[in-house]
């Protein structure tokens, strides 16, 4: 059917002819889509072209047409971020040859630390950290000045550079032994040494088995956690006598750590982040609090720490090492870890 | 009025109108076909990109049965806040043993290109079983039935094999370790023996217990060392001399 052929129907009400279809006495108006519609559109197809012609678009046998100016995605990037470094260079040239202590004094140039830091810490570091790096079970509070491995900000740099048993060929690491797993001690002895370690903070409850609980602590934990439950940041070992925990002070935590150990994990950051980054987020963690003055010297910490092991170690012995079932065999783990430490 | 109701005609005659429109499908579709068949010139020749290991490749499996793509992306764009907030721009050479790729459309979440090596298995399994305990603002639904679930590993031979067949380049020696690749992956060199696995996926392949259950290959085990794998793979300075040479 030809145009001619089609009677015209004219709607009454709009005045508008009909296309002739009807359903149920519906009819449908052949309004024409709008002039300026139409137009836009035939504007927009011919828009496309000029944009085939500028940009990377058609694929080729031999990849795609490069665009009249050689745009690309990666150029474009590479010229935002010369831009952004380029607005950051009055501080960044400073920033990369200044020393933590001219950082520290040097208002700008602190500044730059903390704001760089600061947004480096949401992106990386808050899902472990938590948020303002108050830390979580098995996450380590950054606030405080309880430090595992060291709070000078060499310390921190170092910390975060490597990570804590990631894998880095210059990790922190050690391993405390599993106690309990591992057959070193027997259930009794580990409610024991739990016990003793309960009271090192002032919280236990049973008087009687102190005594041995000490002698064991003495013969298997004093190596990594210094003779008073103080810590030991060579090992990474927690200061056991504050109320300060990583995993947990009661009753049960104590004792599944001494049972399963732990072995926390912090994933190293070099190949992920920039030199100058970390630097940033050494200097903001180290100020979220607790940060030290200068790298604690750990011989004072811990006086007998070292490879002689356990045995130099465990001065106040009440009861002969091999009076305790399995001691032979945690004195040889203790010093296989750390003689693995010190490798 | 005449060039506007010319569509009339094609309105009104059926044949005409089917033709048109395989036409016009054809244009579109040879324009989305072709270039698939030329592929390999616009994937980067970088160095290091590996097929997955079968364990890797079951959490793969894991990861689109349970619709982790819905709310994450493994695409970091060209854009200066992306490369800074998760690392190099992605190249299509990392996605190319994947099929289907898992490039996604939305983030509700963080991408996931690069997640690789940035936390801890502990980390994964804590957060996986329940999100909220180490992101306390979170809104990932909890999916700690992958611990207590057995992977399934033994037909990971059949997907080696169906996978060669689009193209991954799983060698004969690959498909008939699958199984066993798998299980010692997921418990380690201190229980097994890894040497075959290392010889066949190379150095830097993940092998440990993922999950902390030493007891069970588990789906959680599967799904982390999928996700510690994600974004690791590319030799990022050869990358570079790619870059360099292309503009
Ligand atoms: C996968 C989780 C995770 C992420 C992400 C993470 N950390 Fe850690 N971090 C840990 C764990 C676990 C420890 C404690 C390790 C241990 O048990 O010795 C730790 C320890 C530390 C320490 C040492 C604390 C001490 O007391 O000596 C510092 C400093 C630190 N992290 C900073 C950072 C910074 C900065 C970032 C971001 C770039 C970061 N962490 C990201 C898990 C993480
Ligand atoms: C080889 C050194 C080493 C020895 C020996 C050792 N530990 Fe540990 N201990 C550590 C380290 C390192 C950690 C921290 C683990 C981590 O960061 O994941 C730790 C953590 C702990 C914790 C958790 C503290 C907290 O804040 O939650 C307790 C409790 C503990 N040890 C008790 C003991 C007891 C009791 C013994 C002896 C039976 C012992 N340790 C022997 C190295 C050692
Ligand atoms: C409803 C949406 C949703 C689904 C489905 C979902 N996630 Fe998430 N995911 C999130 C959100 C939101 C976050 C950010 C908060 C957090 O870390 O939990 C996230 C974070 C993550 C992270 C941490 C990324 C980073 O860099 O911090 C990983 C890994 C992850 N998800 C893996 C998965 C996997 C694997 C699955 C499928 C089993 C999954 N997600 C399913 C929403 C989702």
């Amino acid at each position: 059917m030809s145009d001619e052929q089609r009677k015209k129907e004219i709607d009454e009400v709009t005045g508008v002819e009909t296309t002739g279809h009807e359903w149920d006495g519906l009819k449908e108006l052949n309004n024409p889509a709008p002039r300026w519609w139409l137009w836009v559109f035939y504007i927009c197809i011919i828009w496309s072209i000029g944009y085939w012609v500028v940009y990377p678009s058609w694929p080729t046998l031999s990849g795609n047409t490069a665009g009249r100016f050689g745009w690309s995605s990666a150029q474009k990037l590479k010229e935002e971020q010369a831009k952004i470094a380029d607005r950051q260079k009055v501080y960044l040239d400073r920033f990369e040859k200044a020393s933590f202590d001219e950082i520290m004094n040097d208002e700008e140039l602190y500044a730059f630390a903390m704001a760089g830091g600061a947004a480096a810490f949401k992106d990386n570091c808050a899902t472990c950290h938590g948020s303002g790096g108050s830390g979580a079970k098995g996450y380590p509070n950054l606030n405080d000045d309880d430090w595992l491995w060291g709070g000078s900000i060499e310390d921190i740099y170092q910390t975060i550079m490597y990570g804590i048993r990631s894998g880095h060929d210059e990790e922190r690491v050690s391993a405390m032994p599993a106690f309990g797993k591992d057959e070193l001690l027997t259930r009794d002895e580990i409610a024991a040494v739990t016990n003793y370690v309960m009271s090192l903070s002032g919280e236990a409850e049973d008087e009687a088995g102190l005594g041995q609980g000490r002698t064991i602590f003495q013969d298997n934990c004093a190596s990594c956690h210094g003779e008073n439950g103080q810590g030991g940041r060579d090992f990474g070992a927690p200061n056991l006598s504050d109320d300060i925990w990583l995993y947990g002070g009661d009753r049960e935590t104590i004792y599944e750590t001494v049972y399963n150990a732990r072995a926390g994990v912090m994933p190293t950051w070099e190949a992920r982040l920039d030199n100058n980054t970390i630097r940033q987020l050494a200097v903001y963690v180290h100020q979220l609090g607790g940060g030290e003055e200068e790298t604690v010297n750990v011989e004072q910490q811990q006086p007998d720490a070292g490879t002689d092991g356990v045995d130099t170690n465990a001065e106040p012995v009440e009861q002969p090492v091999d009076a305790i079932p399995g001691a032979a065999d945690v004195i040889d783990a203790v010093n296989d870890s750390i003689q693995e430490t010190q490798e | 009025m005449g060039f506007i109701h010319k569509h009339e005609k094609l309105e009104r005659n059926s044949v005409l109108l089917l033709i048109c429109i395989i036409l016009v499908v054809l244009v579109g579709g040879i324009v989305e076909i072709i270039p698939l068949f030329r592929k390999e010139t616009v994937i980067e020749p970088v160095e290091g990109v590996r097929p997955y290991t079968p364990l890797e490749l079951a959490g793969y499996n894991i990861y689109i049965r349970e619709g982790c793509y819905v709310c994450h992306s493994q695409q970091i764009r060209y854009l200066r806040d992306e490369v800074t907030r998760y690392g190099h721009y992605s190249l299509a050479a990392e996605s190319m043993y994947d099929h289907p790729f898992q490039w996604g459309s939305k983030r509700t979440g963080p991408d996931l290109a690069r997640v690789g090596g940035k936390y801890s298995d502990a980390w994964h399994t804590a957060h996986m079983k329940h999100p909220q305990d180490v992101v306390p603002e979170s809104i990932m639904p909890s999916y700690s039935f992958l611990a207590k679930n057995a992977a399934k590993v033994n037909d990971l031979d059949k997907h080696l094999k169906t996978l060669r067949l689009v193209g991954v380049p799983y060698t004969d020696e690959q498909v008939e370790n699958a199984v066993n690749d798998a299980k010692v992956q997921a418990v380690g060199p201190d229980v097994a023996d890894t040497d075959g696995l290392i010889e066949r996926y190379g150095e830097k392949v993940n092998a440990r217990d993922f999950d902390g259950n030493p007891n069970l290959v588990s789906e959680m085990d599967a799904l982390i060392a999928y996700l510690q794998v994600l974004g690791t793979m590319v030799d990022f300075e050869s990358a570079k001399d790619v870059e360099d040479g292309a503009q």
